[in-house]
């Protein structure tokens, strides 16, 4: 199932990309995809860590309250840049990262660091290192609903 | 015209975030807070940009192209920063705190 999505998802890329209909094109196309994925399948590189097919639906879903997030902390961090005295005080704090898996664990942190504001310095065992540009940020971190929305991988728990 | 219309105002918003995260850059004080300052630029700013010229496209295959390109800038921006992040911490570059 993994593989065949993979494929599909290969060949769209490589339709979007081209945008050739002939068929000797779109042959060519079908065997690169195939080579590609055969590669893939042979280096082991297509698992549940670098490629969550069975999130997806809820990848798609964290997204969209990632946007949402995002627009809000740019809002915050635009007010803070335009303001006649600078208003941050930088602040350097561990979180814990609750999630159970690293996949999620991992999604935690680049979303911490795709929101403006505030930025993961290292992710060891379970703690997080967080660079924010204010209390607020961390407090915000803090009260953990970030957290919560990250889809949790409950297959492969480390 | 109202895609028009509304095409430009996210191009011109875009380019108003990407030279005020510019002035921020100037305005903070270290080399962490000023990855915030260039952290609404990775985004905003960007996703800004593309909406306004996929408006301009249309429903075509260079639209996909510019989602495409939203998509990958989305998935390595936030790698990028950590790594600069990570490198500056391990290489001993104290943070300026904050009271």
């Amino acid at each position: 199932m993994r593989i065949v999505s993979t494929a599909t998802l290969i060949f769209i890329f490589w339709f979007v990309l081209s945008g050739h209909t002939s068929n000797l094109l779109i042959i060519l196309g079908i065997a690169s995809t195939g080579l590609t994925v055969y590669l893939s399948r042979r280096m082991n590189i297509i698992d549940a860590e670098s490629y969550p097919f069975h999130l997806s639906f809820s990848l798609f879903r964290y997204n969209l309250y990632l946007f949402k997030e995002i627009l809000i902390a740019n809002i915050d961090v635009i007010k803070r840049i335009l303001s006649p005295s600078v208003a941050i005080s930088p602040q350097v704090t561990e979180l814990p990262a609750s999630q159970h898996s690293d996949l999620s664990k991992v999604i935690y942190a680049n979303s911490i660091t795709l929101t403006p504001g505030t930025v993961t310095l290292e992710l060891s065992g379970g703690k997080l290192k967080v660079h924010a540009l204010s209390h607020e940020g961390i407090e915000d971190l803090e009260q953990g609903n970030m957290a919560k929305q990250v889809p949790e991988d409950k297959d492969h728990i480390s | 015209m109202l895609v028009d219309i509304l095409s430009w105002v996210c191009l011109m918003l875009g380019s108003l975030l990407g030279i005020i995260g510019g002035i921020g850059l100037h305005r903070f004080p270290d080399f962490y807070t000023r990855l915030h300052a260039a952290g609404t630029t990775d985004t905003l700013c960007a996703a800004l940009f593309l909406l306004g010229l996929g408006l301009q496209i249309g429903v075509a295959l260079a639209s996909l192209k510019l989602l495409l390109i939203f998509l990958f800038i989305y998935l390595t921006s936030p790698t990028a920063s950590h790594s600069l992040a990570n490198a500056a911490m391990i290489g001993g570059l104290k943070p300026v705190l904050g009271k």
